[in-house]
């Protein structure tokens, strides 16, 4: 039986295989290439070297959507991962009614991003129209209004995760940690949060990243504006490549630099979390 | 066994992708025109009205793409990486064209060109001819004459003036819309000028079309040509425009903290509704005038005048009259699909059929020597265009914005107005970044 199931393996992965060939493995080793390269169709291009590297840095841009970037990403991480957890450990209590709770917050993390971003920029210009304001009026709106966004899609689905992992946390362990006079705080400093450290290393991955690849929701919401202080990298990226013409290249080379960038900050961030695991 | 099946897993692959992409290219056999259209107000008129007709009379098909307003550029570039690219694009001018050369076939050969009236509206590069204009555009302030009669009847107004044919500077229009917004209760009008549209994308009124009234005034006094390029740009009318600029936001429908979310389609409906008495726009808005439902404005009343900044002797400039629409084949098509493209183009353009559908549904002032004077666009704005073009004594403005050096520099500009009605920027800060950046892209660009 493991014999036959390992001698078919590669077929049944195949399919899957040749989506993830065609669809993330040739685009970004083409995308990598292209970087090197002067083009204004991605068929195309003359060779030029570093060049796009260098003009990256013809204006601050990109160091301005990166600042904005970390600064939101730093933001939505707390609020999101803090709030998903109290959320998580509320309809873990087995109050009755808790299934529908669940559903409801789960529910935000099905629309798409940019139904959302359309949907939040009316809730915002509606909130805004008695300071006679829009979103766009000034970059703090727009930040704030993008962390609303993040928290409110966000937040349902890391709680999925957290009740995941509190209800696999040893009942009996809890009942001893009672027994031996440990209060709430102590009991949830003691007990569960080193007993859902795999769920928090997950969850702060996912945030994190999801922080810094955050694209259709900055799309729709603001584009950016007021003047490209709501920019954040991805909508940077992609508007150096779609909208300045002879800047495909530069384009390209910022997501490169952008790949290498959230790879590094990811991985240092499962390496931090992972030695706070515990067995049990 | 192991090995074998990994072997049979690749030869797989390889199988399935050569499947996949050779299934892509079969297409290209199709007899079809791709056309990539650049004005999404009339893409129903492609695919309602021209695609079928063309069908009908030549079996040939039209597949009309459109590109969401302000993304033009952005779909054309990916839809000529593909393996079935538009065979018709277009391009707004030469800045636009020098990033499409490798795509551009030689028109000098074709039926199209043929019947262009006056050979030099088309953009060449030495003996080449690369890209022929196929509708020439006007813009300027568009007024309801309606509400402009009720003004000049008031008893209280606080101008000489008898109608809006007299204001042709703009201290008279200065005059009249103060005094129309000091009436607007009785005018029944929410503001005199519609909403000056800063919604993401909906700059281009300002950032192109009237910075283009100083610009042009500029390269007169300079003695630069329309069309030529130049790194020559200091803003010399960077007052006249904030003049012109303050009007329409203290007169206006809307606030100016929230016009971060009007559209020009909310801005052509407020006039539309006869919300707003005038509004800054082009003859291609006639139809987002029409269309609106419950639209309240007669026909007849919807009117032209140029856009007066306060320059000297601006009594004899006329409306802003040019194109920014370049039809360009695409030379990386097969002959015959360019073929088939040019017979497509000629047949719109000078058919029977074909100029029925421009003459009413695209409403394009036509550059080619097909159309009969009768044949002319009858929609109101059009024909105001024709009357300021042919008005004695009025020069028409040129369309200088064709050489602004970038796209970038426009949606620095646009944002920077943006932040300038927001407060969070000075007028001459504007100004100074707008002169910066337009050297720095005409640097970039050569």
């Amino acid at each position: 039986m493991d014999k036959t199931l390992r001698r078919w393996a590669p077929l049944f992965v195949l399919p899957a295989l040749i989506c993830f060939v065609i669809a993330f493995l040739v685009p970004m080793i083409m995308g990598f290439v292209l970087s090197f390269f002067k083009f204004s169709t991605v068929t195309d291009g003359v060779f030029v070297g570093w060049s796009n590297y260098k003009r990256i840095f013809i204006d601050m841009d990109f160091i301005k959507a990166l600042w904005m970037n970390v600064r939101f990403t730093v933001v939505t991480v707390i609020m999101i991962n803090i709030l998903a957890f109290f959320l998580a450990l509320l309809v873990t209590r087995g109050v009755k009614g808790t299934n529908i709770y669940r559903t409801i917050f789960f529910m935000p993390n099905l629309i798409g991003g940019i139904v959302l971003g359309w949907i939040w920029l009316l809730i915002i210009n509606g909130i805004l129209l008695p300071k006679n304001a829009t979103i766009i009026t000034d970059p703090k709106y727009g930040f704030w209004g993008l962390v609303a966004l993040a928290n409110w899609q966000n937040i349902g689905y890391m709680m999925v995760i957290y009740i995941a992992g509190i209800q696999t946390i040893n009942k009996d362990l809890l009942e001893a940690a009672e027994i031996d006079g440990a209060n709430s705080w102590i009991r949830l400093k003691s007990v569960i949060l080193p007993s859902i450290m795999p769920a928090i290393t997950i969850c702060s991955f996912l945030t994190l990243t999801s922080g810094f690849k955050l694209f259709d929701q900055n799309l729709a919401l603001t584009a950016g504006n007021p003047a490209r202080q709501t920019e954040m990298l991805a909508l940077n990226i992609y508007n150096t490549f779609y909208t300045r013409s002879n800047f495909e290249g530069v384009g390209q080379a910022k997501a490169v630099l952008f790949t290498i960038l959230v790879a590094a900050i990811a991985l240092s961030q499962l390496a931090l979390t992972r030695q706070k695991e515990v067995e049990v | 066994m192991m090995k074998k099946s990994i072997v049979l897993t690749l030869v797989l692959i390889f199988l399935s992708t050569t499947l996949i992409f050779s299934a892509g290219t079969k297409e290209d056999a199709a007899k079809e025109v791709y056309f990539l259209n650049f004005k999404p107000e009339i893409a129903s008129v492609y695919e309602d009205k021209v695609a079928p007709a063309f069908e009908a009379e030549t079996g040939i098909k039209l597949k009309v793409v459109t590109a969401a307003s302000g993304t033009y550029a952005a779909t054309l570039k990916s839809e000529l990486a593909k393996s079935n690219p538009p065979t018709i694009f277009q391009t707004n001018g030469p800045v636009g064209l020098a990033n499409s050369l490798n795509y551009v076939s030689d028109l000098r050969n074709t039926e199209f060109y043929k019947i262009l009236s006056d050979k030099s509206m088309a953009l060449t590069d030495g003996d080449r001819v690369l890209s022929i204009p196929y509708a020439v555009e006007g813009y300027g302030i568009i007024y309801n004459d309606a509400v402009m009669r009720a003004y000049f009847a008031l008893p209280n107004k606080a101008v000489a003036l008898k109608s809006p044919e007299e204001i042709n500077t703009f201290a008279k229009l200065k005059a009249v819309v103060e005094d129309m917004t000091r009436n607007k209760d009785r005018l029944g009008i929410q503001g005199v000028f519609a909403s000056t549209s800063m919604a993401p994308g909906n700059d281009w009124r300002w950032q192109t079309h009237l910075v283009n009234v100083p610009i042009a005034y500029e390269f007169r006094d300079k003695g630069i040509a329309t069309g030529i390029e130049t790194d020559d740009f200091d803003f010399k009318y960077a007052n006249e425009m904030k003049q012109i600029w303050d009007l329409y936001l203290d007169n206006s429908t809307t606030a100016r903290g929230l016009l971060g979310s009007k559209s020009v389609d909310d801005a052509m409906a407020e006039f539309a509704l006869g919300q707003a008495a005038m509004v800054q726009n082009g003859n291609w808005g006639a139809a987002q005038i029409l269309g609106v439902q419950g639209n309240k404005v007669a026909d007849s009343d919807i009117k032209f005048m140029p856009i007066y900044i306060g320059v000297a002797g601006e009594e004899f400039d006329g409306l802003n009259v040019g194109t920014e629409n370049y039809f360009c084949i695409n030379s990386q098509v097969s002959s015959e699909k360019q073929k088939l493209s040019d017979q497509f183009l000629t047949w719109l353009f000078s058919s029977e059929t074909g100029k029925a559908i421009v003459k009413n549904d695209l409403m394009f002032i036509t550059p080619f020597n097909t159309f009969k004077d009768h044949e002319l666009p009858s929609d109101p704005l059009a024909r105001e265009v024709i009357r300021w073009m042919n008005k004695s004594g009025v020069t028409s403005m040129p369309w200088a914005f064709s050489v602004i050096p970038s796209g970038e520099w426009k949606n620095n500009f646009g944002a920077d107005l943006d932040q300038y009605i927001n407060g969070r920027m000075s007028w001459s800060d504007v100004a100074k970044r707008a002169v910066a950046s337009w050297k720095v892209e005409y640097d970039l660009a050569h």
